[in-house]
């Protein structure tokens, strides 16, 4: 009981700040009834988002931006994965590709939006691209780390049934690594979808992003809000599911 | 391994970085790509070299820089100073934790078409995109610093009486040191990736700016000129980044 209680109380103090800051953006909006364009009651907003969800508007360019993150995901993932793997394997090539693999991660992936604008034009191709090059180095360094971790004992039973190569990473190293990819892989769907609401918004008419900043120079800040709080919540619910299948699957393994 | 193995290895993949450049070349002479989409390296050095010296890139790469710094130093004082008030008090964090980890996974662009309403195509546009970008992990990173240093800690400040002020600066801010570093290393790719962002969009003077006009002209030598010298950012603040944080935290050694 006291328990319980306590948990309210915590409850009750964290819904302070939302509730004062929302309460009184709606009293300024009711109190001066001018349009403005960078500012929107919450009601509006709300209202907002259930006349685009309603419309199908929203659905559609969520699936937009959810196509193309993840294809870029999956495209990245696949291609991390596979140069991942020889390089945690292998010292010595992972020594020689240092410099070459180096010298690219520093660049910001959305230094491609213009190259990849040039080489795809607008459309899907060009921001599959982008997304793909974003995720590709955070999931290389995490695939060769998790089997630079795996436990040596392991590999040298592989050593004592002489495994070949490919019987090597199926049956062992996959299987070892397998909670950290899933790790890798979540982190990576939360860059691929801030990556695709950067392209949609700096330069490809599609998608969320695009939406939002359609709303913007619009001038209906509800619906560009409403937007705002829709992407915020995509992304939440995707990482809240890959959490809880991680959880399931792995437990305290990942 | 002996330094000098280290040494060879090193060498050997700088001459394999060498030899894809070359592959490269080879590619483009035969033109099995357009010209356009991969022009010859050394087209590309040449362009960069132009840029820097006659051109405007230097300036570009400058203002870059200058954006990138900017923002981050924003962020920093706000997000270490925020952070320590928040971490340190548990009335705070009561109140604040539950509003600032719902917001915590917001894409940090997407607020982009916010700023824009607010304040227009402007250099504060894009100063407050990338301080915001960059502010949220070192903020969290700051405030997990501070909450987690040890009570037994907290008991040797008041047995020796410090005040709460130099037991913030002598215990607590040391503490947390590698947390808020860990963060800011965070908000440093995200400063560069919104400031090139911010760039692009307000199409004010810097390197976003500058590979969107290439692009738009097909000037593609220009264009991989410009990505290299956002890798050379990206790279350089990296090193000057570890340097930093080896000799603040070069008591825990």
């Amino acid at each position: 009981m006291k328990a319980q209680r306590r948990r309210l109380g915590f409850n009750w103090r964290g819904l302070v700040l939302p509730l004062v800051f929302l309460l009184s953006v709606e009293l300024i909006a009711m109190a001066s009834p001018i349009e403005r364009d960078a500012f929107a009651a919450p009601s509006a907003v709300l209202a907002a988002a259930i006349r685009t969800l309603h419309s199908g508007a929203a659905l559609r360019a969520t699936s937009e931006t959810l196509i193309t993150a993840g294809s870029g995901l999956l495209l990245g993932f696949a291609i991390g994965l596979i140069g991942g793997i020889p390089l945690g394997l292998f010292r010595r090539a992972d020594q020689l590709m240092m410099v070459p693999l180096e010298s690219l991660r520093p660049v910001p992936p959305v230094a491609l939006i213009p190259l990849s604008l040039l080489i795809f034009g607008f459309g899907y191709a060009m921001e599959i691209a982008v997304v793909a090059f974003a995720v590709i180095g955070p999931i290389f360094l995490m695939t060769r780390s998790a089997i630079r971790g795996i436990e040596p004992q392991l590999m040298e039973v592989s050593q004592a049934l002489g495994l070949g190569l490919i019987a090597r990473v199926t049956k062992i190293v996959l299987p070892a690594i397998l909670p950290r990819i899933f790790v890798a892989f979540r982190i990576a769907l939360g860059i691929a979808l801030v990556v695709a609401v950067t392209v949609e918004i700096t330069a490809n008419p599609l998608g969320l992003g695009y939406a939002m900043t359609i709303a913007q120079q619009s001038l209906q800040p509800d619906l560009m809000f409403a937007l705002l709080l829709w992407i915020g919540l995509t992304g939440w619910s995707l990482n809240a599911l890959l959490l809880r299948a991680e959880s399931r699957l792995f437990g305290a393994a990942a | 391994m002996s330094r000098r193995e280290r040494l060879f290895w090193t060498l050997a993949s700088v001459g394999l970085a060498v030899l894809i450049v070359m592959a490269v070349a080879k590619i483009s002479e035969m033109r099995l790509v357009p010209p356009v989409f991969l022009p010859p390296p050394q087209r590309i050095w040449a362009a960069l070299m132009k840029g820097l010296t006659t051109g405007n890139l230097a300036q570009m790469f400058l203002a870059t820089i200058w954006h990138m710094a900017i923002g981050l130093s924003l962020a920093a004082c706000l997000g270490v100073g925020l952070g320590a008030m928040i971490g340190t008090s548990a009335k705070a964090r009561a109140y604040l934790m539950p509003t600032l980890e719902f917001l915590r996974p917001f894409p940090s662009s997407a607020i982009i078409p916010v700023t824009i309403a607010f304040f227009g195509l402007t250099e504060t546009m894009m100063l407050a995109v990338i301080a915001f970008g960059s502010l949220w992990p070192i903020l969290m990173a700051t405030i997990h610093g501070f909450v987690t240093v040890e009570p037994r800690l907290k008991d040797v400040s008041r047995a020796l009486g410090l005040s709460r002020r130099s037991a913030m600066m002598k215990i607590a801010l040391p503490h947390a040191m590698p947390d808020i570093l860990a963060g800011m290393r965070i908000g440093l790719v995200m400063a560069l990736v919104l400031a090139t962002v911010g760039e692009m969009l307000t199409g004010r003077n810097g390197l976003g700016q500058a590979l969107l006009l290439a692009a738009r002209s097909f000037r593609t030598a220009d264009l991989y000129a410009g990505i290299i010298l956002l890798g050379v950012i990206g790279f350089a603040s990296m090193l000057i980044f570890d340097r930093v944080e080896r000799w603040l935290l070069r008591w825990r050694s």
